[in-house]
């Protein structure tokens, strides 16, 4: 098959598809690797034990589908338009117009004629509906591919039968089938109908090979962008599903605290607008009119809560747990020379600017649920059960996210939303106040990192890592993954967590011996993958060692990098940005570049940075805000193997070079008492406009594998790295503690606790420009 | 229930609220006007981000009683119609640079983008990266630099 590499001299691959018996053409094609033609069905573990170079958490997202033979769907109408129901998520990383851009490709229809839909929870589908570890284009690929090609192949068929000509004289194009030797053509939609089949049955299918590509590689708007820009896209909250009114939930002081009792029940539910007020497990529920009216019921409770489960912890005492649950490092041989150090990332929150919301609608023998949800079969399951309903009568609507950045792997919201819609008996909106969503919501756990890498006469001889980590929760589903998977990993018999930590660090560096371990501690804190999960940390960690590596060794970071690196694509990319971004051009005191580079997802990423941390810079004021220094610069060149849409891979980086810029320098979150002192977004440094490089170049590098790797993750940890370099290397000293600003005085006054949820403001007219 | 009047995208609206309710429930949850997204009711964020009168502000942060009858409110949604086209020219710079990812922001930082490029005219000038650096609207998605050089842009366009 063209364009698939590792297959040449097979001729072309035969892929198989399936038309299915309806009433207009409807073609599909089984999720996972199972669309190739049995015979050739891969084995896919490796037989050595290998590290992520080798089998990836990419490989095991990938293979674990392999099991299901459930089907994804295009139907063509006679509006000539094809339908798709995607069975993933759109949070903003672009999959549904990439997933446009393969039916495109295939079916020969313009783009604008292609409807991608999310699809609702499939719980045939098992773990094959989960959005994560950037690896829907990856397992998508191929599938969507071979559907669009069956259709298409059925589409020549009928109009070879209607037109009563050969089939090699006709030529699809644009959703017209012409034929060359009458001139006579018929639309996708004239043949929509005659092409549907009464059976189901399998087809082979072969795909166009990279020569041929017309859509895939070329740079495509999105195709939600119109919705966007005009307020039209609909997410959770904007539904007007029949009497589900603003519901919000005043919750506890400190993580995870429970409520003893409530002492004003009845006059807050007499308040103006309430509706309802019940007390849940995560609190007290307010249902009312406008979610304003909520606000102020849920600031009016007077709540007595019990303790939480992490009470008397703060970032001191995290700190200490850390250190103590450190795995040991090997004796060191007193003759080597090291570099020793130890790294500390402190909480991170991954709240979207979508607070964690959902829609519920819970009756007695059934219930519906609309929310942005990334792992939805796990949602319906867990809510089924705790509902004590059928799955099946429990619906699950995957909505539009406003953002996920791992926050939409769990369905926290929409379990809450059932279960106030069941004790309330009747439908509720139910949103996050802004302040809980930072101080109750999921967080990316402190983690420190301890490495050591000795060096003599110029070769790196270890490279140990020890990574831990307040434990991150990973039972969003890809827990069903590991336990059908376990057995046939090359990692033995790790812990899930210790999985996807050896799935997913690897050291691209000839680093001689090299060890990268996790150790966890502490289960007390609601956390998640956040975007990247442990990679932006460790690779921050071993990007600065390699920096400080050079510096003993007398050799220059990018040259030193470009000796040591073993991968031809990695060398290519941290080329590109040291040539793009003019490595080694001088600069002012005070300010320096940084370059790191990233391998995960199948792909590669460089980042070059520019820093500025002279103090008219670090000086800066602005109201309400965290300046410091400022990136001024970036050069990003990234190689997914192959981009399906270039566009929406440079959206993605740039992303994700401002979630790099933020974790290094200024987003985290202090922990003090039990609970979190950050409660806005002018307290939760995230990037903003005064942050953001004004120079930002990324560079898509062509094609090298030919399939695509995974992007939606891929800049994090490359973009902390270099900006944590060029840190180092503008002020003189390797920065050890993170992000940046964490140490330094609190940037804000912290919002109360109790109330838990600040009122709401009356300036706004003030502020009006 | 107190009666509410003003005008909205064009239209006057009345609505029975209570006095002290925020002007962007009285959109989203009273009017189904749903442009303007909640990102944190703190007159932080600027999700919600619209126009009194021609001027930004933050409908999460004004109580409707505030709003005169005679108050022209527009959300992102009446925008296109300020301009008596389909689009507003910024939206249109916005879908030329593709901007948007998640979408979520974005309805409020083209009404900032509207207005900000608005005070500098008024002030005889044309807008900055200074201009652009006191923008507070947050991305989560990290658009930030395609939203510059779209109003840039999209300033060039009107």
């Amino acid at each position: 098959m063209d364009g698939v590499p590792g297959t040449a001299g097979m001729g072309r691959r035969r892929f198989l598809g399936y038309v299915l018996a309806a009433s207009t053409l409807t073609v599909a094609a089984e999720l996972g690797e199972a669309v190739l033609a049995p015979d050739e069905a891969a084995a896919v573990v490796p037989s050595v034990p290998g590290p992520a170079e080798i089998y990836d958490l990419n490989d095991m997202l990938t293979d674990a589908a392999l099991p299901t033979a459930n089907l994804i769907t295009i139907r063509i109408d006679s509006d000539g338009t094809a339908s798709f129901a995607l069975p993933r998520a759109e949070v903003g990383q672009g999959i549904t117009t990439s997933s446009a851009m393969l039916i495109a490709e295939e079916l020969d229809l313009p783009l604008d004629r292609i409807r991608v839909m999310l699809a609702d929870a499939r719980p045939e589908l098992l773990f094959n509906q989960l959005t994560g570890g950037s690896n829907t284009t990856i397992s998508t690929f191929t599938p969507i591919r071979v559907a669009a090609a069956v259709a298409r192949g059925r589409l020549l068929r009928a109009a070879a039968l209607e037109l009563g000509e050969a089939l090699d004289t006709l030529t699809a194009k644009a959703g017209v089938i012409t034929s060359s030797s009458s001139g006579r053509s018929l639309t996708y939609g004239e043949l929509a109908g005659k092409a549907a089949s009464v059976t189901i049955g399998q087809v082979p299918a072969e795909l166009k090979g990279a020569a041929q590509f017309e859509v895939i590689g070329t740079a495509r708007g999105r195709i939600d962008a119109r919705e966007a820009v005009t307020g039209r896209k609909t997410f959770a909250m904007d539904l007007q599903i029949p009497d589900a009114l603003p519901t919000m939930v005043c919750r506890p002081p400190t993580i995870n605290g429970t409520v003893r009792a409530v002492e004003n029940l009845a006059e807050v539910r007499a308040m103006p607008g309430v509706t309802d007020v019940v007390a849940v497990s995560t609190g007290v529920a307010v249902r009312g009119r406008t979610f304003g009216q909520c606000i102020d019921a849920v600031r009016a409770l007077k709540v007595s809560w019990g303790p939480g489960t992490a009470d008397a912890q703060s970032d001191d005492t995290i700190r200490d747990e850390l250190r103590k649950a450190e795995l040991p490092l090997p004796a060191l041989d007193l003759l080597t020379r090291s570099v020793d150090a130890r790294f500390t990332f402190h909480f991170a929150s991954n709240s979207a600017l979508e607070t964690n919301c959902a829609v519920a609608d819970v009756r007695d023998d059934s219930a519906e649920i609309w929310g942005s949800l990334k792992s939805p079969v796990v949602a319906q399951e867990q809510i089924a059960l705790k509902l004590g309903l059928p799955v099946s009568a429990v619906k699950v609507h995957v909505t539009e996210g406003g953002g996920s950045f791992g926050r939409k792997l769990f369905h926290d919201a929409a379990a809450e939303a059932a279960e106030v819609s069941k004790a309330m008996g009747k439908p509720v909106k139910l949103m996050w106040h802004r302040t809980d969503d930072f101080r109750q919501g999921r967080t990316h756990p402190m983690a420190t990192s301890r490495v050591r890498a000795t060096y003599a006469l110029g070769q790196v001889l270890t490279y140990d890592q020890r990574h831990t980590s307040v434990a991150t929760d990973f039972g969003h589903g890809v827990g069903e993954i590991i336990t059908a998977q376990a057995a046939r990993l090359p990692v033995g018999d790790l812990t899930f967590s210790e999985t996807i930590f050896a799935l997913s660090q690897q050291t691209p560096y000839d680093f001689g011996v090299v060890t990268q371990l996790l150790g966890e501690t502490d289960k007390g804190f609601n956390t998640g993958s956040m975007r990247n999960i442990y990679s932006p940390n460790v690779r921050c960690a071993q990007e600065l060692v390699v920096d400080e590596l050079a510096r003993r060794m007398g050799k220059d970071p990018y040259r030193f990098r470009r000796e040591f690196l073993k991968d031809a694509r990695a060398r290519a990319v941290l080329d590109k940005v040291a040539e793009a971004g003019n490595w080694g051009r001088s600069m002012p005191a005070g300010t320096a570049q940084g370059i790191a580079l990233h391998p995960e997802y199948h792909a590669c990423v460089a980042v070059l940075a520019e820093i500025d941390c002279r103090p008219e810079t670090t000086g800066r004021t602005v109201r309400d805000a965290c300046t410091g220094p400022r990136v001024t610069k970036v050069v990003c060149a990234v190689d997914v193997g192959l981009a399906v849409n270039p566009r929406g891979l440079e959206a993605q980086m740039m992303g994700g070079i401002m979630d790099g810029i933020a974790i290094t320098l200024s987003a985290g979150l202090h922990l003090a008492d039990g609970h979190f002192l950050e409660g806005s977004w002018d307290n939760y440094f995230y990037t903003r406009q005064w942050n953001t490089p004004p120079e930002l170049d990324i560079v898509v590098m062509p094609p090298t594998t030919g399939e695509p790797g995974g992007a939606g993750e891929l800049a994090v940890a490359g973009a902390a790295a270099a900006v944590a370099c060029a840190y180092g290397r503008a002020t003189g000293t390797m920065p050890t503690s993170f992000p940046i600003n964490h140490a330094g005085p609190l940037g804000f006054e912290p919002l109360p606790t109790t109330p838990p949820i600040p009122a709401s403001p009356t300036d706004g007219l003030d502020r009006a420009f | 229930m107190p009666e509410h009047t003003f005008i909205l995208n064009g239209k006057r609206v009345t609505v029975d609220i209570e006095d002290d309710v925020r002007l962007l429930w009285v959109l989203r949850d009273v009017l189904g006007v749903t442009g303007p997204k909640y990102g944190c009711g703190l007159g932080v964020c600027q999700a919600c981000t619209s126009h009194i009168n021609g001027k930004a502000f933050n409908p999460c942060s004004v109580p409707v009683q505030d709003i005169g009858a005679d108050d022209e409110i527009t959300t992102i949604e009446g925008l296109p119609a300020t301009v008596g086209r389909d689009l507003h020219p910024m939206q249109e710079a916005w879908l030329e640079y593709d901007v948007a990812q998640c979408g979520y922001c974005q309805p409020g930082q083209i009404m900032t983008a509207v207005a900000k490029v608005r005070q500098a005219r008024e002030e005889g000038r044309e807008i900055t990266e200074a201009d652009l650096d006191e923008i507070r609207n947050v991305c989560r998605c990290g658009t930030y630099h395609r939203i510059r050089q779209a109003i840039t842009a999209g300033a060039k366009k009107y």
